[in-house]
């Protein structure tokens, strides 16, 4: 049996239905470890925790005013720290092993794998029976850690520390691993037959959603539209935003969870996308903004990388071109013009690019999944098969709605016990310095 | 004895000081400053965002030289950093009361 497609749902049905099936049974062969999947698994979880600590915190950084660059590189940091440890104490068991009772399965894993206690050094998991369960757990956690991590460009320049800490403790084990195991554990998403490769609902969407709603519960930023806000240092964002790219292999390769054509095709259209996006959102403010800018086209290559992940292992070279494009064009519309009409100040566009570009992305891969990529897809567009089309808009409401209204129960509970927002003094003087007891330049 | 003020595009401070040089002024002093005139400012777009920035990066050089100077350093000034464009800057002159060389105690007209 092939497990190219870990993260495609039926495959996750198929894993649970077979862990199932041996209860109580000997499985039929023991797994074997492949040596190339392992090699490959270990070097894409490196890519994917590259893409938090440096890529993502330069990206945010670079993009933040110069007071508040390191309070804005330490949220990523913070939050590969603390969810490194929640993954290893629960967070994995509930994502991605199987509950019992079938029913809850559904919704949530089981709690056998608290502080990893039955991961020996040759387990594996069913879901990645190729390689040693130490490195999928691995590889996951990678995953766990950058979702949260995105949250912070929406609340940028006016979150306690403290409360971003407890915020991203808190959504990982309540939002984050129940809609990683509806997806990918064997949850009823998976079953009903959600196509999303990579995360582009499981990540981004559910990232952008948790955005947009703490940006809009914490508030503007004072001066937000009086003061000059422009980005402090735009090369530490194009770095950020390169390391993003190139961990990306990681990220959508990786997902294949085995070393083979599966993630060679997802390599290339992840390629492909992402330079489609970047140009696109570059043509669109040439044309209506006069210059083609530098942020716009990091801004436009992130946009494509999103919308490609849901996809990546499941479209050809010209459906991947089709779908960066778009992202990059609609996330400009999302960020640029969108935010101005409606007023919310989702500081660094976690939601204009994140969420818009993962929805775009799992609706698109609806559009253009190809069962002759990915035998155990059938799009619309290729295939004929419409009712992809439903399903994704399930997954993307269902990721929408409990990314939202868990989102919004955390923060009014952090809000309540702690505040979640700095005072305007310090604000105004700056977090690095308030917050952190550190500036930039000395 | 004057001291002249100039305010001009950063970009041709080198034509400015290679020509003074070569009429004999002996020496300046050159900061990075920012201000406005009727140029104002410009305007700059960060996804969407538009900001007024109100102070554009200008180069501000100081020469103090003999009154019979004056017209000399005014017009090679003028005609270095002159692109005929808004923002070229301006020149100001000003009386000076007294010049002292540290290292020798010499002033005035000695000291320059």
């Amino acid at each position: 049996m092939s497990f190219d497609c870990k993260k495609v749902g039926t495959c996750a049905a198929v894993a649970a239905g077979a862990i199932l099936a041996s209860s109580g049974t000997a499985f039929a062969a023991a797994p074997k470890i492949d040596s190339g999947d392992t090699a490959w698994m270990i070097t894409s979880s490196a890519l994917v925790l590259m893409m938090t600590i440096p890529g993502l915190a330069l990206f945010y950084a670079g993009m933040v005013r110069k007071k508040n660059i390191l309070a804005t590189a330490a949220q990523s940091f913070g939050a590969t720290c603390i969810i490194t440890v929640l993954w290893m104490v629960i967070g994995y068991s509930v994502a991605f092993t199987t509950n019992a009772n079938s029913n809850l399965n559904q919704y949530i894993g089981s709690f056998n794998y608290f502080l990893l206690g039955p991961m020996g050094l040759n387990a594996t998991s069913t879901l990645a029976p190729t390689i040693p369960e130490s490195v999928y757990m691995f590889f996951q956690m990678t995953f766990a850690i950058i979702t949260p991590a995105l949250i912070a460009g929406a609340i940028a320049d006016r979150m306690k520390f403290s409360a971003f800490m407890w915020f991203m403790s808190l959504w990982l084990l309540f939002v984050y691993c129940p809609i990683a195991h509806w997806v990918w554990g064997g949850g009823f998403l998976g079953q009903w037959g959600a196509l999303d490769y990579a995360g582009g609902t499981v990540v981004h969407l559910n990232a952008g959603t948790a955005g947009l709603v703490a940006c809009l519960m914490l508030g503007k930023r004072v001066g937000y539209g009086t003061e000059n806000m422009a980005p402090h240092n735009l090369l530490f964002a194009l770095i950020g935003a390169s390391l993003l790219w190139v961990g990306w292999f990681g990220f959508n390769a990786g997902s294949a969870v085995t070393a083979n054509v599966n993630a060679g095709m997802a390599a290339a259209a992840t390629q492909i996308a992402t330079a489609a996006a970047a140009l696109g959102w570059m043509i669109m403010e040439w044309m209506i903004n006069k210059k083609p800018s530098v942020l716009g086209m990091i801004s436009g290559a992130v946009a494509g990388l999103v919308a490609i992940t849901p996809a990546s292992g499941f479209v050809n070279p010209m459906g991947a071109l089709v779908i960066g494009f778009s992202a990059g064009v609609v996330c400009y519309f999302a960020s640029v013009w969108v935010k101005k009409w409606l007023g919310y100040d989702d500081a660094l566009d976690t939601w204009g690019v994140h969420g818009v570009g993962g929805a775009l992305g799992a609706m698109m891969t609806g559009m253009f999944a190809s069962n002759a990529i990915n035998s155990s897809a059938k799009g619309w567009l290729i295939d004929g098969n419409a009712h992809q089309m439903l399903i994704q808009f399930y997954d993307v409401g269902c990721t929408f709605l409990y990314s939202g209204i868990g989102t919004f129960i955390i923060l009014k509970l952090i809000d309540i016990v702690i505040g979640i927002r700095v005072s305007r003094d310090v604000e105004v003087e700056g977090l690095d310095i308030n917050l952190h007891g550190e500036t930039v330049h000395g | 004895m004057k001291l002249i003020t100039a305010i001009i595009k950063p970009f041709k401070l080198d034509d400015v000081r290679e020509a003074l040089s070569a009429i004999g002024v002996q020496g300046m002093t050159v900061t990075e400053v920012k201000g406005y005139g009727r140029q104002k400012g410009h305007t700059e777009i960060y996804r969407g965002a538009e900001y007024a920035v109100s102070f554009l990066p200008k180069i501000q050089i100081e020469v103090a030289v003999k009154s019979e100077m004056v017209e000399a350093v005014i017009e090679t000034i003028s005609g270095k950093a002159k692109t005929g464009q808004i923002g070229d800057g301006k020149i100001f002159v000003l009386p000076l009361e007294q010049v002292v060389r540290i290292r020798t105690g010499e002033t005035d007209g000695d000291a320059l």
